[in-house]
């Protein structure tokens, strides 16, 4: 051992690059530096980011029809937010929305959702990212036939308490024993993640029957 | 030998048999890719997965403890302080574990309720332990920062190192706080997670890292101290300056202001700069000391560890941080090929060199350089290089037809899940993965057997061999 520093490194006066203390010093101060700055940005964001916020809307935007359309003047997608069209056509209080939320956020956490699928990329990636899954043409085009439902947050109730029963290729999504309040939760949840501002992920995302897409 | 050093083995111990599960469910998991129903409704792909990045986790978090309990009794020459203590929570951890890996194979799931957070699963990445178990993670942590900061008390002696380490325990312990929210708002859950998957991945265990490499370096090496010390914080202060708002390339998409796409771009392009310091650091330490060495394994393995820090976590991570690539790459086969390279890279080569130094001082040969380690460093390198490659492929026809041009719809999901350069990719994956798992039974051979001993002297053996 041929130095050995007592104390906190100091910075060497003059900053001498081959001094130790001087780097020290250096990470020190950059550190801190970068964490009050990061302490700001968090603060904005919290903001931002909270449900009524800028980009996320307050959980009651689940009564209203939600689309998701390229934006010529920020040039990319962004959730386009219209007029009423209540979920299960029962439209819900503020207060209604949360519980919702709520038990929705803790089927898809007590499932493990996201160890299979993704939520804004985020996840494992053996199966569809479930940001913009309310809006897949997939309930429409395929599940809607194959279950029988008349309505897109019918069919998903149905799709999520037996997906066993609905293959649409190799990979199936196992029985997650969802109760239906569950499913019900789970699919109030899936339309108010539509709704968030992500900067526009995914991109080209077709909301719409894409006549390109090949059916299955 | 210290009696701290003696727990570290027995960290060491339980790492390595953590890593050997860790592969068994990556092959596993690689399996559902090429077999989609096997053992459906059984052992589903998500407890597979589970089982695999979460004793990624916690296995090099022994290791890294059992690396610290190694050294700091040393740099301090002084016995670690509350080492029975730490003896009875290296049990406890166990038992943890064991607990946990029980549950998620038996019991799997649990219904919409606060108790399956508590007992069973929290469903998040990376920490879905329940949070039982979570707390139990805390109290080890917590035992192992009294034992660090009351031994540099007692010992009344500070080496640079040692600072670092002793500062780096605060943002380690402080950012696993967040293995315990269930917040209902998904944007607000990730903003907070990903300050524990990042912070911890690129900042505070890079940090850590660093120390480690610094007293690897100074132990097979023979570096001064001046030099390692003077390098570890210019290292510190490029990973932290650039690491801290790195953050944002995790703020892209998930409901985070625009603004991010600037800052998290611009600050976590900078990060590979401290990991390719690091290289010139380990290329000019060994070209200084002619490759000279007492412990030869080691000495590659941490200058692998430098290069392949560099390529698998920078440049495999600058590939795809800047948001224009990150809105196709996002969440696909290529993230994943990132996530291997680098955590192999940045920790598991680390990791084996501190194995490597623990199998010199137990045997007590002078000079550690046998042939059959290559063995192991040749198929674990093969492997993993291997495997981020097939990925990498599949990544980038995911990031093309699933995302670009497919909208990332589920038809776009399926149909390029069905592509064959996917599909190669998926399958070279998978043999590589075994190739990688052949590479870990040759290192696990390699350190139990007995070494041949070594009459001739260090220097010469070894400077005889370039
Ligand atoms: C035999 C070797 C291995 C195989 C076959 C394997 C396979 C896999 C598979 C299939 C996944 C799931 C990816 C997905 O969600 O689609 C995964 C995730 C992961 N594995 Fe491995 N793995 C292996 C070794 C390793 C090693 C050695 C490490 C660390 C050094 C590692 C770290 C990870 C990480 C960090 C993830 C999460 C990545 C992400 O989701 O982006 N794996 N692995
Ligand atoms: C030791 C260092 C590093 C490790 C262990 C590491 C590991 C990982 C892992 C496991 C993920 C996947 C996280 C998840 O979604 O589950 C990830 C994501 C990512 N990493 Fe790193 N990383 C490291 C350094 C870097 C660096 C230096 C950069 C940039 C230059 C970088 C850029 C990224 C980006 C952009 C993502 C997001 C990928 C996506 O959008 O899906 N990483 N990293
Ligand atoms: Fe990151």
């Amino acid at each position: 051992m041929d130095t050995i520093s007592v104390g906190p490194p100091r910075a060497g006066v003059g900053g001498d690059l081959a001094d130790p203390r001087f780097w020290a010093a250096g990470a020190i101060s950059t550190t801190i530096v970068m964490l009050i700055v990061l302490a700001f940005l968090t603060v904005d964001s919290l903001s931002v980011i909270t449900a009524g916020g800028r980009n996320v809307p307050a959980y009651d935007v689940i009564n209203r029809h939600i689309g998701y359309e390229f934006n010529w003047a920020r040039h990319r997608d962004v959730p386009v937010i219209g007029g009423l069209e209540p979920l299960f056509g029962q439209t819900v209080t503020e207060a209604e929305a949360a519980a919702l939320m709520e038990k929705g956020k803790l089927v898809i956490q007590s499932r493990a959702c996201m160890d299979c699928h993704t939520f804004f990329g985020n996840g494992a990636y053996y199966a569809p990212d479930l940001t913009k899954s309310w809006l897949d043409p997939a309930w429409e085009n395929i599940w809607m036939p194959m279950t029988g439902k008349a309505t897109r947050e019918a069919a998903m109730v149905e799709f999520l308490m037996h997906p066993d029963q609905y293959p649409t290729w190799n990979r199936r999504m196992p029985n997650l024993h969802l109760t239906e309040e569950e499913a019900r939760a789970t699919v109030a949840y899936l339309k108010w993640v539509s709704s968030v501002d992500t900067n526009g992920f995914p991109a080209n995302f077709r909301t719409t029957k894409p006549d390109h897409a090949k059916q299955p | 030998m210290y009696r701290s050093q003696r727990l570290s083995l027995r960290y060491y111990t339980a790492a390595i048999t953590l890593f050997g599960v860790m592969i068994l469910f990556g092959l596993l998991s690689a399996l559902y890719y090429v077999f989609p129903s096997m053992l459906f409704e059984v052992l589903n792909f998500s407890t597979s997965k589970i089982l695999h990045i979460d004793t990624l986790v916690i296995w090099l978090l022994m290791a890294f403890l059992g690396a610290v309990y190694w050294y700091l009794p040393q740099e301090l020459e002084h016995e670690v302080v509350g080492i029975r203590l730490a003896e009875a929570t290296f049990w406890v951890f166990c038992a943890v574990v064991a607990v946990v890996a029980v549950v998620f194979l038996v019991v799997q799931i649990g219904d919409s309720t606060a108790f399956t957070l508590w007992f069973i699963n929290q469903g998040r990445k990376y920490v879905e332990a329940p949070r039982w178990a979570s707390i139990g993670v805390v109290v080890v942590m917590g035992v192992f920062a009294y034992n660090v900061v009351a031994t540099c008390v007692k010992a009344r002696r500070m080496t640079g190192v040692t600072w670092v380490l002793v500062l780096d325990l605060i943002p380690l312990l402080a950012v696993y706080m967040d293995a315990f929210p269930a917040d209902e708002n998904m944007s607000r859950d990730l903003y907070w997670w990903w300050w524990l998957v990042h912070m911890w991945v690129e900042s505070t265990w890079e940090v850590l890292i660093g120390c480690i490499m610094a007293m690897v370096l100074m132990d097979v090496m023979g570096t001064s101290r001046r030099i390692v010390e003077t390098w570890l914080y210019i290292e510190v202060m490029l990973v932290l300056g650039a690491g801290i708002l790195g953050l944002g390339h995790h703020y892209f998409w998930i409901g985070t202001p625009e603004y991010w796409l600037s800052i998290g771009g611009f600050f976590s392009a900078l990060e590979p700069l401290p990991l390719l310091g690091m290289v010139v650091h380990a290329v000019y330490d060994a070209g200084e000391h002619r490759l000279r060495t007492v412990n030869r394994p080691a000495f590659f393995w941490i200058t692998t560890e430098a290069f392949l820090n560099f390529i698998g976590a920078g440049v495999w991570g600058f590939m795809m941080t800047l948001p224009q690539i990150n809105l196709f790459s996002h969440g696909t086969q290529w993230t994943v090929s990132h996530g291997h390279f680098a955590f192999y890279g940045a920790y598991v080569c680390g990791v084996i060199a501190v194995f490597y130094v623990a199998k010199q001082k137990t045997s007590g040969v002078a000079c550690l350089d046998d042939r059959f380690w290559k063995w192991g460093y040749g198929l674990l390198n093969i492997g993993m290089v291997g495997m981020v490659m097939g990925l990498l492929l599949a990544g980038i026809t995911q990031a093309f037809y699933g995302r670009a041009i497919g909208g990332s719809t589920l038809m776009a999901f399926t149909q390029v899940s069905e592509n064959p350069w996917f599909l190669s990719g998926i399958w070279a994956r998978l043999l590589f993965g075994i190739v990688f798992a052949a590479g870990y039974v040759a290192l696990v051979y390699d350190l139990l057997r007995k070494p041949r001993s070594n009459a001739v002297g260090a220097g010469e053996i070894a400077g005889a061999a370039t």
